[in-house]
């Protein structure tokens, strides 16, 4: 069995495939992170990245979010090929990522976290002073517009739950009029309650017409959620499947290897 | 509900207050320069005479200064060692600079720049380099007092000029001109810190620098700047203290080291970074200011300082450990 047969036929219309990575490749020294990668991504889906420990799916979503730049291989946003140097140039083109960590200052409030490097600044000559009300009166716009449990914007994120932090996470990824939100493993951290608000949320980015392309360990989140799943395991793109086409037991299978690949 | 728990303690009563150990811990500073004053004052009432407040004002200048400096490395999470062996450095340059015939203004610029520059070659060996902030300053340390000697030959320069005596003894009312560069150069600091984005970022690359990147900050870029300023601001109190003593020496000044980290700490800012105050470093600076000066009112042998400080510093950093 070939790698190709268990892609799925070319994704019929390419109109509105708005993440294409084409064969990329990236090694780490003697460490072959990413094979030939290709997988794509779509504008109001929810698209799955799924797979073992180790198997590539962060070095991926490092290099579709500019901190990694591939060895080989294309990576086309919006229909045209990208050539990201730093996480900065992917945020300009529209691809927003919600990083394992939260990527969150703690000891800052939560509107400083929402426009971290984004401020709003006001121009007095020479000198550009923080518009601090107009962060602050932009940012209970956003988490009122995703309706987010969040409470003040002007706490601090240290005394804010797990769960809300993840929502001023996805909160900052959501705005900016970004079109692609990466999320890496966004509940893993979360008890149920939190993770059926975060699943919630991403519902929500998904109806606003945000491409979604999450990295999950649970399936049964994959299987309920996603439109479409792709499987890595060892650096390689296994397999990807329509959600609606596939079962558990066959992603499961594409994953330890014991189907494809 | 967090929600709830947030609007709790943030209204919490002043008795509630009073218990709460952080609360102690962020004011540490200014109760403790308040109980000192009331102490001194009640032993030896020259302590608050005009002219002995004029006297601690001026002597405060330099170390608000190297404070100010020191906090922003500090708010990064790093540390400057080489702070006050930078400031001797510009001393020493400013001081060949005028012996060699430059007025007051490009002797200045020059001592300015020597300083702002050992800063930066300390910012880049630390951010490109990567090695930590306590041993490349700890070389500087050493390097910039180094190159002071040489400089000098190792003998101070005596230096006369009346604009520089006014610098060191004029002033409006009791506030001499040195203290009051120092509250300029700390409202700039303070405004810089938060008001600006680069503030911003200063806070966010000490509290937490893989998301400072992630968020594409260059974290080395923000490390460099810190360390420039302080460097730049050793190279302005250079120029007070030669104005103070009346001459160039390449004395080690190490008392000026331990006090600009022992400001910082008594104004309740995180040696772990992410977290600082322009105002607390301050009163930390004329706390340790005042102490001196009573000790000395009082007749305390000169001997009994540095363990002074010293004994307040480590109870300040213990404090530190309540603050939320």
């Amino acid at each position: 069995m070939t790698q190709m047969t268990d892609r799925p036929t070319p994704d019929t219309p390419t109109r509105d495939v708005l993440l294409d990575c084409r064969d990329v490749s990236l090694a780490f020294g003697n460490v072959q992170a990413l094979v030939d990668v290709s997988i794509t991504s779509r504008a109001g889906e929810i698209t799955a990245l799924v797979g073992d420990n180790g198997a590539g799916k962060s070095t991926l979503v490092r290099c579709v979010a500019g901190i990694h730049r591939p060895d080989s291989g294309q990576i086309l946003f919006d229909g045209a090929a990208t050539n990201f140097h730093s996480p900065e140039d992917a945020r300009e083109a529209g691809i927003e990522t919600v990083h394992q960590n939260l990527a969150l200052v703690e000891d800052l409030t939560v509107w400083q976290n929402l426009f971290l490097n984004r401020e709003i600044v006001r121009r007095l000559g020479p000198v550009a002073l923080l518009d601090r009300r107009a962060m602050r009166d932009r940012s209970r716009e956003m988490v009122s517009a995703l309706a987010v449990n969040v409470p003040a914007v002007g706490s601090r994120v240290r005394r804010l739950s797990g769960g809300q932090r993840q929502a001023v996470a996805i909160c900052r990824a959501a705005g900016f009029s970004s079109k692609l939100v990466i999320m890496d493993e966004p509940t893993a951290a979360l008890g149920v309650q939190e993770t059926a608000r975060v699943e919630e949320l991403i519902l929500r980015l998904r109806d606003e017409g945000h491409a979604l392309l999450v990295i999950s360990h649970n399936f049964e989140q994959v299987m309920r959620l996603s439109h479409q799943v792709w499987v890595m395991r060892a650096g390689r793109c296994v397999g990807g499947r329509r959600t609606a086409d596939t079962t558990g037991e066959e992603i499961v299978a594409l994953v330890t290897g014991a189907l494809g690949g | 509900m967090a929600n709830t728990t947030l609007t709790a303690s943030e209204g919490q009563s002043w008795p509630a207050r009073l218990k709460d150990a952080s609360f102690w811990a962020e004011w540490a500073a200014l109760v403790g320069l308040i109980a000192l004053v009331i102490v001194f004052q009640a032993l030896n009432p020259t302590f608050l005479s005009l002219g002995n407040i004029a006297s601690m004002l001026v002597a405060a200048a330099i170390l608000i200064i190297l404070a100010v400096g020191q906090t922003y490395v500090i708010a990064t999470a790093g540390i400057d060692l080489s702070i006050a062996s930078v400031m001797t450095l510009g001393a020493v340059v400013f001081g060949q600079a005028y012996a060699a015939g430059l007025s007051l203004a490009p002797a200045s610029l020059l001592a300015l720049f020597a300083s702002a520059l050992a800063g930066a070659v300390n910012g880049m060996i630390i951010a490109w380099g990567k090695i930590a902030d306590f041993i490349v300053t700890l070389g500087m340390l050493s390097a910039a007092s180094g190159l002071a000697l040489i400089l000098a030959d190792g003998k101070p320069v005596t230096i006369i000029d009346p604009l520089l005596l006014s610098l060191s003894t004029g002033g409006i009312g009791i506030f001499g001109w040195s203290f009051i560069i120092a509250v300029v150069v700390a409202v700039a600091a303070h405004v810089v810190l938060f008001r600006s984005r680069f503030g911003t970022h200063v806070l966010a690359t000490g509290g937490a620098p893989e998301s400072a990147t992630a968020m594409g900050i260059s974290t080395a870029r923000i490390k460099i700047a810190v360390y420039l300023i302080s460097g730049a601001l050793a190279g302005l109190g250079a120029i007070l203290l030669v104005a103070r003593i009346g001459a160039a020496e390449p004395a080690a000044n190490t008392a000026f080291l331990l006090n600009s980290v022992a400001a910082v700490v008594l104004g309740g800012v995180s040696l772990f970074g992410g977290r600082a105050t322009i105002v607390g470093p301050c009163i930390g600076a004329l706390l340790l200011v005042a102490l001196v000066n009573g000790l000395t009112l009082l007749g305390v042998s000169q001997f009994y300082q540095p363990l002074a400080v010293g004994i307040v510093v480590v109870l300040a950093a213990l404090l530190m450990r309540f603050q939320q």
